[in-house]
């Protein structure tokens, strides 16, 4: 990309912006987060290591994959599925579905928790029936899996609409025209059309999944080694004192993000490399 | 590149755990949901139970831990945590189990010893070093330019007892004189800054961020904080405090459905043989037992105490008088209803 | 609408999205309604009209409005920067503003406090100018600008992106300045997007919890937010009346939401 002098600023002004912003999110996003990796090396790199080479540490890693194992999926699919509807045709009612699938960002998280109480806890509806049966949902896995897939369902779809939306449906068309059903058009047109956006959302969604506290830590009971995931678990430490433990293993979840980060920087750059080369 | 997307989702999938943990302990398990500062006490407890019940019975047993503020950990139990034992914060929070839920007997209190309480603590003033200050009692928290640190009773169990010790100063203070109490306790509030939503919340705002003059905390927690913070604060006894009894029961009906009555007993009685007193004392709650108070490395000075049954009521009358909406703390933060 | 649909699967995935919706997000948030349902209206209003409860609506609604306002120029200026300009670490400044999507919010809520705490690297300059940081109405803002901040960049971002050049090169022909351009022709632009944004990030705002109360200091009346008086409530078993203020929460998020998406759906048919 190359500007012309009437749609540019001059020098001076464009750096001055640059500086700003570059100064705005220095010390707002990298600052915190610079500060999580201070706090944990502040003991040196031997209680580093061995904060997270403990038995409750390791099961708070375990349980926070499996919740993420479980949930990212089901999102995922849904949010295909909701784009799908969303994009390709046309309804009554789109701005409403929109708007409830946008629902879960305005949740708060301790109502996220708070619902599911509210159907499967022992004074819940479900919740004389559940222990008539002898099944746990809330403070055991399946509660921890049902918060997470709640708080973070919009993300897929909400990556995925725009991208969809944009792309419109000719290519679709033309494949209906060729004869092609339904599950052939969408593996063989729609997904490759949309793969780089529907694995940004994956990643986003799966860094949250990782991530969520409120809503967890309402149906988790905090059962230590066994319902706690790994920001309960930050939590515990931070609360027992141990505070460059706590931060250790908050820096898994800061490498996370950077992980998840990196790996979203690198497929923007192969997007923008296919796009350009098409053109 | 165009290889690497099947990468990429390898890579994912491989991220993803295909072991699902493993949990086959043999043997009991007890789960005892308990509050915030009894974290490294009952670390202890735990192994020395452990240890003994193997060489009573030849089987392993394993206690699970689960902390948090006294009053989240009570609403876990009555919305179905399985727990076997609660050690709580209060009677009234177990109390409200039993009203709620009738997982155990509403008389849960007299099955075991001193009201159910193997261990005491009390409510202390804790300063800086060398109390710049001068904060010698509770009349000392209600002048100007002194900040004083405490949870908030809404959300924290001891933040309760914090709360009536002050007021039972105040209500001696004054003679038991409603609104000099109430004028007091008003003072008092309009000098905290920060309310934690838990007490260990609220001792890292004064211990690690450095805010306020002052901290209300648990006697243990106090000796806990020397230890973790060394050289940063004192402790000061107050002329007047709370015998604070934190209370233990059986949860009757989860035991049962588990077939850990017999282990969940024995657990709660192994808190008042020597070995557990010691240990209690050894983390800075008060041991039932005299003889092993004597032993302990720290001496607790003896103080005048009130006790929540003889001079609030109870723990039910106390709550609705103070901490529901509605009461004395609400009209302290100058909330009408 | 079209009278008749070209694109196969519309039943499948309609079906497939509204059970889906229905059994994570309908089901259980009719849970809690109904749980707030079973008082009158007379009794929602007794619980919503407390001052504590105003106070905290006041603070939570305000913050979060000021956040969401000060993310939007915020991110109006990153965006900025990110779209027009090449400069070395452009790729980095862009994947960072994602952070706050990936850093826990119990995580952000203690750095958070330990940087802005009045002994904190950056709360003990705020101090030396007479502001606190952390455990002040302050520091709520703060926290919930960190949450909602890349709301308003990645909503602006691809709008930004299509802009074309051709109406700023027209209107610099007719000897137009910079700074007309941009409050004339790029602003009015982007207005829809930056909206979309600011509602995002305020939405999100209202209901964050996590990094909160960590900060805040949860002084009633003075530092206390909307969740965290549910949470409240719930501690005196006060079930209902914790579903009320969380129903209560909803409906005007919702309400938001709807509002913005219907919005969007205006401009987009007088684009066509």
């Amino acid at each position: 990309m190359h500007h012309r002098p009437a749609t540019t600023e001059s020098a001076p002004v464009r750096w001055l912006l640059i500086g700003l912003a570059l100064l705005a999110l220095s010390l707002f996003l990298l600052l915190p987060l610079l500060a999580v990796f201070v706090e944990a090396f502040r003991r040196g790199a031997d209680v580093f290591f061995a904060a997270l080479h403990t038995e409750s540490a390791l099961s708070a890693v375990r349980l926070t994959l499996i919740a993420a194992a479980i949930s990212v999926p089901l999102n995922t699919v849904f949010g295909l599925a909701a784009a799908w509807t969303i994009t390709k045709h046309r309804f009554r009612g789109r701005a409403l579905l929109l708007s409830l699938i946008d629902l879960p960002f305005a949740v708060s998280p301790v109502i996220a928790g708070l619902v599911w109480v509210l159907l499967f806890g022992a004074k819940g509806w479900f919740g004389p029936w559940l222990a008539a049966h002898d099944i746990k949902i809330i403070f055991d896995l399946p509660g921890i899996i049902l918060a997470t897939v709640f708080v973070t369902f919009p993300f897929v779809a909400r990556e995925l609409i725009p991208l969809m939306e944009a792309q419109g449906s000719d290519q679709e068309l033309a494949a209906v025209t060729l004869g092609a059903n339904g599950w052939q058009m969408f593996w063989r047109v729609t997904l490759p059309n949309i793969k780089w956006g529907l694995l940004y959302g994956v990643l986003l969604c799966n860094a949250r999944a990782m991530g969520e506290f409120g809503a967890v830590s309402v149906v988790s009971g905090h059962i230590r080694g066994k319902t706690n995931t790994l920001p309960l678990h930050i939590e515990v430490l931070y609360n027992e004192y141990q505070f460059s433990a706590a931060f250790a293993c908050a820096t898994l979840l800061g490498l996370l993000a950077l992980v998840t980060l990196g790996l979203k920087t690198a497929v923007e750059q192969i997007t923008h490399q296919r796009a350009s080369r098409h053109h | 590149m165009k290889s690497l997307f099947p990468v990429l989702v390898a890579a994912t999938l491989a991220l993803l755990p295909a072991s699902c943990g493993k949990h086959a302990t043999s043997g009991i398990t007890l789960l005892n949901v308990s509050y915030d500062p009894t974290r490294e006490f009952y670390a202890d407890v735990n192994q020395a139970f452990a240890k003994q019940w193997q060489a009573d019975h030849g089987t392993a047993l394993h206690i699970e831990q689960s902390h948090g503020g006294s009053g989240k950990q009570t609403r876990a139990v009555i919305d179905g945590l399985e727990a076997d034992v609660v050690t709580l914060a209060l009677a009234g929070d177990i109390d409200e189990i039993a009203k709620q839920t009738k997982l155990l007997p509403a008389s849960w209190q007299s099955q075991l010893p001193q009201h159910s309480a193997p261990y005491t603590s009390t409510i202390v003033l804790v300063v800086r070093k060398g109390n710049p200050k001068g904060i010698k009692d509770w009349g000392d928290l209600v002048k100007d330019g002194v900040k004083v640190i405490t949870p908030n009773p809404k959300t924290s169990g001891g933040a309760r007892w914090n709360y009536l010790a002050a007021w039972a100063w105040a209500a001696k203070q004054f003679n038991g004189d409603q609104a000099q109490i109430l004028a007091y306790m008003t003072r008092l509030f309009q000098n905290v800054p920060v309310l934690g939503t838990g007490a260990r919340d609220s001792t890292s705002t004064f211990a690690q961020r450095g805010i306020g003059d002052v901290f209300l905390s648990w006697e243990n927690e106090a000796y806990l904080i020397d230890r973790e913070f060394p050289g940063l604060t004192e402790i000061i006894y107050p002329s007047l405090s709370i015998l604070a009894e934190p209370p233990v029961a059986v949860v009757e009906a989860n035991a049962a459905k588990h077939g850990t009555t017999a282990a969940a007993r024995a657990y709660l009685e192994f808190l008042y043989t020597d070995a557990a007193q010691a240990l209690a004392a050894k983390h800075f709650y008060r041991p039932r037992n005299a003889a092993i108070a004597e032993q302990a490395a720290v001496q607790f000075p003896a103080m005048p105490m009130v006790t929540v049954d003889a001079d609030f009521g109870g723990w039910a009358k106390a709550q609705a008088t103070h901490f529901n909406d509605g009461g004395t703390f609400d009209q302290v933060q100058g909330i009408k209803q | 609408m079209s009278k008749h649909r070209v694109i196969p699967g519309f039943g499948l995935s309609l079906g497939f999205t509204l059970t889906y919706l229905s059994l994570i997000i309908l089901i259980p948030l009719a849970a809690l309604f109904l749980k707030a349902g079973g008082l009158g209206p007379a009794e929602w209003w007794r619980i919503l009209s407390t001052p504590r409860v105003l106070a905290a609506a006041k603070l939570t609604f305000g913050a979060s409005a000021a956040a969401a306002a000060v993310s939007a120029g915020v991110g109006l200026l990153v965006t900025w920067v990110l779209v027009r300009y090449r400069f070395p670490g452009r790729r980095l400044l862009d994947a960072m503003v994602d952070l706050p999507f990936a850093l826990p919010t119990a995580v952000a809520g203690i750095t958070l406090t330990s940087i802005y705490a009045p002994n904190g690297w950056i709360g003990h300059y705020l101090a030396g100018w007479g502001i606190q940081g952390a455990y002040s109405p302050f520091g709520v803002f703060i926290a919930l600008t960190f949450i909602g901040f890349p709301f308003v960049v990645r909503t602006v971002q691809p709008v930004m992106e299509d802009l074309g050049v051709e109406f700023e090169e027209a209107a610099a022909t007719l000897g137009a300045g910079r700074l007309t351009v941009f409050w004339r022709v790029i602003l009015p632009a982007l207005t829809p997007a930056l909206v979309t944004g600011f509602t995002l990030a305020f939405a999100r705002a209202i209901g964050e919890y996590g990094s909160v109360i960590f900060i805040s200091g949860n002084l009633p009346m003075k530092t206390e937010i909307l969740p965290l008086l549910i949470v409240s409530q719930l501690e005196q078993y006060k079930y209902r009346e914790a579903a009320v203020i969380a129903a209560a929460m909803l409906l005007v998020s919702f309400a938001l939401l709807f509002l913005i998406n219907l919005l969007q759906r205006h401009l987009d048919w007088h684009k066509r």
